[in-house]
């Protein structure tokens, strides 16, 4: 079965010291502060560029202290950040303003360059946010955390659905992909793709009637329309000084940012 | 406190109109472990639905001292522990401890109770150590073992597993017979795997097409070939019944057994 693994799943799950100071923290303190930093970052305008700076500072503190390593980041970033980047690229060719700079064919203006440079740093701090939350916190953690945080139940137990269950269906899809293959499929136009097609019928099916046993499960053990609630956190010591830490830090300079 | 199981003349079609039991009697006593073999399609899972009133049939069933009806529906399932054939059905929480928990939560015990019995039901299927792992991290016998605990934890009065084999390697299947053995427990399992029948169940009983067709001790049973070739059941080849001992039963299965015989 873990054979069939081979896929980006691999990059889910912790990273890093699970003993470090980052990784007890409560996962409402590490959501506030992550969070925070992305907001700071997102709502700074990028004449303002220093907060980005003090952004990306603060998340390489967490990430040390969390000794969550580069390569781990940069594996888990870059599933995330080009399709981001993607978009932004076209940006400069397309915004006018401000100088032009002329590449033959083509021209690129100063405010669309501004515009590329921006999105690329919060975009960057929000991936590396949400990356050192997922390395940090495991995503059952992360879904206690939203749910204390008053987070709409059915979005939670929507989300632990299809955490759960991602995973099964995944090895579905692996299983299905290996018995195109083993029958000779090998698409060489779109006509020859209709496998395909029946393959996401299977696939919707098996897991539509998934759906239908584990419900029957769930009744089996006394579910009557509402789901337990979770063990309650408690926040600490440590939880509260990262979270004022992370606010004391950037919120001033975010400010002040604006003041000047 | 009743556990047994009184079904006469139970009946149940599909919403398409093909009957999948047509007209069930079976009586399980305190104690008794039995097993319910039978060919695909012949109606063993619609009678494990039925014994927790996942579906409810016409004709009378009374299962762990309560009639089935929709109104005594709560209480069956917490009297009533089904183990479901594919692990990926029956645990369905991010993580194995929130999934044990589930059970016991629903029966509205307090924290402290919740966590009690989560750490015995791990304990009984010794998988303790995968508390704090995500289901999909174990393998299919481990899966198996915590399926059992999640219903463990709740202290059923009857036990109810579909195909509790099914898909293990001989190891895994060993391990988890070790598990069974000694859990105090009124019994049902539906199986195809005749010496996990042998070994476990005093009491063994053919359902086909939607009706029982033949109930006795386990060994009397599978030694009728001609009886098990009827319904498209085998004995592995080779397999010799005379070297098969029962497992050892606590003590309220052994009384049961005496007063039946």
């Amino acid at each position: 079965m873990g054979g069939l693994c081979n896929h980006s799943l691999e990059l889910t799950g912790l990273a890093g010291n699970p003993a470090s100071p980052v990784h007890r923290l409560d996962p409402r303190a590490k959501i506030v502060g992550l969070v925070s930093i992305t907001i700071v970052a997102v709502s700074t305008p990028p004449r303002h560029w220093p907060v980005y700076v003090a952004c990306a500072t603060a998340l390489a503190a967490v990430a040390m202290l969390g000794r969550v390593g580069v390569g781990d980041i940069w594996r888990r970033t870059r599933v995330v950040l080009p399709l981001i980047l993607f978009v932004a690229i076209f940006v400069p060719f397309l915004r006018t303003g401000g100088a032009v700079y002329d590449l033959g064919p083509i021209k690129v203006h100063e405010a669309g360059l501004l515009v590329l440079a921006a999105v690329a740093a919060k975009a960057t701090i929000g991936t590396l946010s949400a990356v050192l939350l997922g390395t940090t916190t495991t995503f059952p953690a992360v879904l206690h955390g939203l749910e204390a945080m008053r987070l709409p139940r059915t979005f939670v137990l929507i989300a632990a659905f299809m955490y759960r269950y991602l995973f099964v269906i995944v090895e579905e899809v692996a299983r299905m992909r290996q018995a195109l293959a083993s029958r000779g499929y090998r698409p060489r136009n779109a006509l020859q793709a209709g496998a395909l097609g029946r393959v996401a019928t299977a696939l919707f099916l098996r897991s539509y009637s998934r759906g239908e046993r584990v419900y029957l499960a769930m009744l089996s053990r006394g579910y009557r329309g509402a789901m337990p609630q979770a063990v309650p956190l408690s926040l600490g010591r440590a939880d509260i000084v990262f979270v004022a830490v992370v606010l004391a830090s950037l919120v001033p300079l975010r400010l002040l940012a604006e003041l000047a | 406190m009743s556990c047994a199981v009184h079904a006469s003349g139970l009946r149940y079609d599909y919403p398409s109109g093909h009957p999948a039991l047509r007209g069930v009697d079976l009586h399980v006593e305190h104690g008794e472990r039995v097993a319910v073999l039978g060919p695909n399609g012949a109606g063993k899972t619609t009678l494990m639905l039925h014994l927790n009133g996942l579906m409810l049939g016409e004709g009378a069933l009374e299962v762990a001292g309560l009639e089935v009806s929709s109104g005594t529906l709560h209480d069956l399932r917490i009297r009533v522990g089904v183990v479901f054939q594919d692990p990926d059905d029956q645990l369905f929480m991010p993580t194995v401890r929130e999934d044990v928990a589930f059970g016991p939560l629903n029966m509205g015990l307090d924290r402290p109770a919740v966590d009690e019995r989560v750490r015995e039901a791990l304990a009984a299927v010794r998988m303790a150590h995968v508390i704090d792992r995500a289901p999909y991290q174990l393998s299919m016998g481990e899966r198996r073992r915590v399926a059992l605990a999640t219903v463990l934890a709740m202290r059923p009065r009857l036990l109810v597993l579909d195909e509790p084999s099914a898909n293990l390697d001989p190891r895994a299947r060993r391990g988890l017979l070790d598990i069974l053995e000694p859990i105090e427990r009124t019994m049902l399992f539906t199986t195809h795997d005749l010496p996990l029948a042998a070994e476990l169940c005093e009491r063994a009983v053919i359902l086909a097409a939607g009706r029982v067709v033949a109930d006795g001790p386990t060994a009397e049973v599978l030694a009728d070939s001609a009886l098990l070739a009827a319904h498209d059941l085998e004995l592995p080849a080779g397999f010799d019944l005379s070297g098969v001992a029962l497992r050892p039963r606590p003590e309220g299965g052994a009384a049961a057994l005496a007063a039946r015989s």
